[in-house]
């Protein structure tokens, strides 16, 4: 029997389970080592046994459990704590696992503000009280798995890159250890920096950055930072580029948005990122929206409500 | 006994839902729903925030259909600016769309669907999944793997990231395309054109004959649809005007931007997610399986019912042959399957032809922007439906407001009526199998939620 591996999604997308998909031809590898007890996207196992007549939510043991998302309800919190229980060892998988992702944005505000606006629209027809018969009742903001649960292993991304997840199954299989990447996005961009310069302002990205033609390799262009654009790279933990290293957005032409979170664990993408420009002399009231420099890692209670006020006022 | 039964979670579909149903003393149906169980508030967190961010932040409503939300937030953003995206900008948009179509398609049919075909629908849960045809088919699992990896790759190798893309902007895209990326990506999608046709083979022959009684059966349900089509009235996934048509055929054509005079969204007290239905009707919303009022589909068959014809000859050509069988509009909700296999050929060929212009290399992408106040609707179609995105934003362009219809949630309303319908149906005297569970999924699974 190989490795048996459960997989889970909560308050999230289904990116990290279509990047485990992007494994491509690998993909047919790691099935030929590890048996899939449970993965809804794929495999029909269900909470409440085959004919949905269970009491208790169910899951299979496992060696390994992967879980992407936050956690943001009731049920996300009953099955993770589920996955903790009966997985020996459990891998937050992505973004939203390791810092609450693009959902944990939500927590700049309530529950109730939330949902003011979602059954307010001008579509909707407000009912007269929320949501609540049959669905699972929200927590009070969108937490990080290890907010929760015990994690192992954090493998960032938004999704994390298919190579990362390969390899860390692979060494998983193999008993060795996990390679995961430690540098800052900055430390893998091949882009020229002079330095400090003449920078007083960050720009928002409504041009492009300069470059010479689109055939022009990415070590001629100048750091899209020094050109005056607000790129997360110098707080962002490198991974993206995956084993071809070059950070993605960067190749695209476009500024690093953070996605792979602090550059440590327990970094704060915002507070490092006002530390840097005004250690380099730039205005950090030129940033157009302070809290979306924690559009990734607004768990760990590093967005509040609170927040959002004292921003806006 | 006044039994309940709960189908959670809902496998092999791209959410997260749940069915419930009641069984009355005699273990006959009484009453089922589908649950939508998640909520996660992207009108409500996207406020304030500078609307040229959006498309970068929207796209993780779905990790499968990334690229729909991306480009719907760009138009959305671009209306909102007063800007147009230059032609090659725009041509990029749209060939990045439709091979993200393509893509999704083969992912849906083989992953997530084929297993009750080709397994099966009572086959062991153990086996009834991708990984159950790596091993009863090999040679044609190991075809799927590459062929959907080539596709997906396409998208990764060009825009640098298909996860989540980022190379969509506001005014057109952020990076032009190389002569030799155009050959590259010419000469694969030829390729997945041919494995496109292979595969709308291969269903017609070995699929859907053995299921047509399913087919017939199977949580079908009569409604209305929605859709894109061109100015001529043609199929089109990325742009054009909406068509809303009724029950009876009859329909009406408007632009995106009035969407609101012609759609509301219902709330339900069991249900996170809001049910869409046309508000232009007049009828009020009923999830009633012999009567329902307000109710249309959208996603694939409902984008072939809809429009007057393909815009492609080869999906033409099984276009014609579908309605032969099926007329128009098609109702049978497992016909969703073979219209998804009409839009995969579609999408080849639609891919192909601006591969073939000679503008998708221009290198002028990307028009300037400047901030202000506006409003902007952005809609394309999305593998699961229609996709609408509309922002308001201030005069330094961040956005005040925002109301979003997502693709899956269309179908909502009918996904919770053909369940209601296959259980119907399907229990009989407190008589439960698994096999019989598998189908009340398969209902759902259709609409590929």
């Amino acid at each position: 029997m190989g490795v048996r591996v459960a997989s889970e999604w909560l308050n999230s997308c289904s990116g990290c389970e279509i990047s485990i998909i992007d494994m491509g031809e690998r993909l047919l590898d790691v099935l030929k080592v590890a048996d899939i007890v449970h993965i809804p996207a794929l495999v029909d196992s269900k909470y409440f046994g085959p004919l949905g007549d269970q009491k208790h939510l169910s899951l299979p043991e496992a060696d390994v459990g992967l879980i992407s998302g936050g956690i943001r309800n009731e049920e996300h919190l009953e099955v993770a704590l589920e996955m903790r229980k009966k997985c020996k060892l459990i891998i937050a998988l992505g973004t939203c696992a390791t810092h609450g992702g693009i959902p944990a944005m939500a927590n700049s505000w309530t529950p109730a503000q939330m949902m003011e606006r979602v059954y307010s629209t001008e579509t909707t027809d407000r009912p007269e009280a929320f949501p609540s018969e049959g669905v699972p009742a929200m927590l009070d903001v969108c937490y990080a798995l290890d907010e929760k649960i015990k994690v192992d292993i954090y493998l960032p991304g938004c999704p994390p890159h298919p190579d990362h997840v390969f390899n860390a199954l692979v060494a998983l299989v193999k008993g060795q250890p996990l390679n995961v990447p430690t540098k800052s996005v900055c430390d893998t961009c091949p882009t020229v920096r002079k330095g400090k310069g003449e920078l007083k302002q960050v720009r928002r990205f409504l041009q492009a950055p300069q470059y010479r033609s689109a055939d022009e390799p990415l070590n001629q262009m100048r750091c899209l930072l020094e050109q005056g654009l607000l790129c997360m790279g110098p707080v962002t933990r490198a991974g993206c580029g995956g084993d071809a290293v070059t950070p993605r957005c960067i190749a695209a032409r476009v500024p690093c948005r953070g996605c792979y979170g602090p550059v440590r664990q327990e970094g704060n993408q915002l507070l490092d990122m006002l530390n840097a420009l005004a250690s380099n002399g730039i205005d950090i009231k030129s940033i157009p929206n302070r809290p979306l420099l924690l559009r990734f890692s607004g768990g760990h209670s590093l967005l509040k409500p609170a927040t959002q006020e004292r921003r806006s006022s | 006994m006044n039994q309940t039964i709960t189908i959670q979670p809902i496998t092999r579909i791209e959410g997260h839902a749940s069915i419930k149903i009641w069984l009355d003393e005699k273990g006959n149906f009484s009453d089922a729903r589908m649950n939508y169980m998640s909520l996660r508030g992207f009108e409500k967190f996207v406020e304030g925030k500078p609307a040229e961010e959006l498309p970068d932040i929207v796209c993780r409503i779905c990790g499968i259909c990334p690229w729909m939300h991306h480009l719907a937030s760009n138009k959305a953003v671009d209306r909102c600016f007063g800007v147009t995206p230059t032609p090659a900008g725009h041509k990029l948009r749209e060939l990045m769309q439709t091979i993200a179509h393509a893509e999704d398609k083969l992912l849906h049919f083989y992953f997530l669907a084929a297993p009750d075909f080709v397994i099966g629908p009572d086959a062991d849960y153990a086996v009834r999944n991708v990984v159950g045809i790596a091993k009863a088919n090999p040679e044609l699992a190991a075809q799927v793997v590459k062929m959907r990896y080539l596709v997906k790759m396409i998208l990764d190798k060009f825009s640098r990231k298909t996860i989540h893309p980022i190379a969509g902007v506001p005014g057109g895209f952020s990076k032009p395309m190389l002569e030799e990326e155009r050959k590259d990506i010419l000469e694969k999608m030829r390729q997945v054109l041919d494995f496109a046709l292979f595969t709308i083979d291969f269903a017609k022959k070995n699929v859907f004959p053995k299921y047509l009684e399913a087919i017939k059966t199977l949580g079908v349900i009569t409604t209305g649809f929605i859709g894109t089509v061109d100015p001529s009235g043609a199929h089109n996934l990325y742009d054009g005007k909406l068509r809303l048509m009724k029950a009876d055929g009859s329909y009406v054509d408007f632009d995106a931007q009035d969407y609101a005079d012609y759609l509301g969204e219902h709330v339900e007290p069991w249900s996170y997610g809001k049910f869409p239905y046309a508000r232009v009707w007049n009828e009020g919303f009923a999830l009633d399986v012999d009567q329902p009022r307000g109710i249309y589909r959208a996603n694939t068959l409902a984008r072939i019912n809809v429009a007057d014809r393909m815009a492609t000859p080869r999906a033409q050509a099984e276009l014609e042959e579908f309605r032969s069988l099926f007329g128009r509009p098609a109702q049978a909700t497992l016909l969703y399957h073979y219209a998804r296999l009409i839009e995969e050929v579609y999408a080849c060929e639609r891919a192909i032809e601006i591969l073939e212009d000679p503008e998708i290399t221009d290198p002028n992408v990307r028009a300037k922007v400047e901030p202000k106040a506006g409003r902007g609707v952005g809609c394309v179609e999305a593998p699961r439906g229609t996709l609408i995105h509309d922002y308001s934003t201030d005069a330094n362009g961040l956005v005040t407001r925002a109301n979003l219809i997502v693709g899956t949630t269309h179908n909502l309303g009918p996904m919770n009526l053909s369940v209601k319908q296959a259980a119907r149906t399907l229990i009989h005297d407190g008589q439960v199998t698994e096999g019989i569970l598998n189908r009340i999924e398969m209902a759902v699974r259709a609409y590929d939620p």
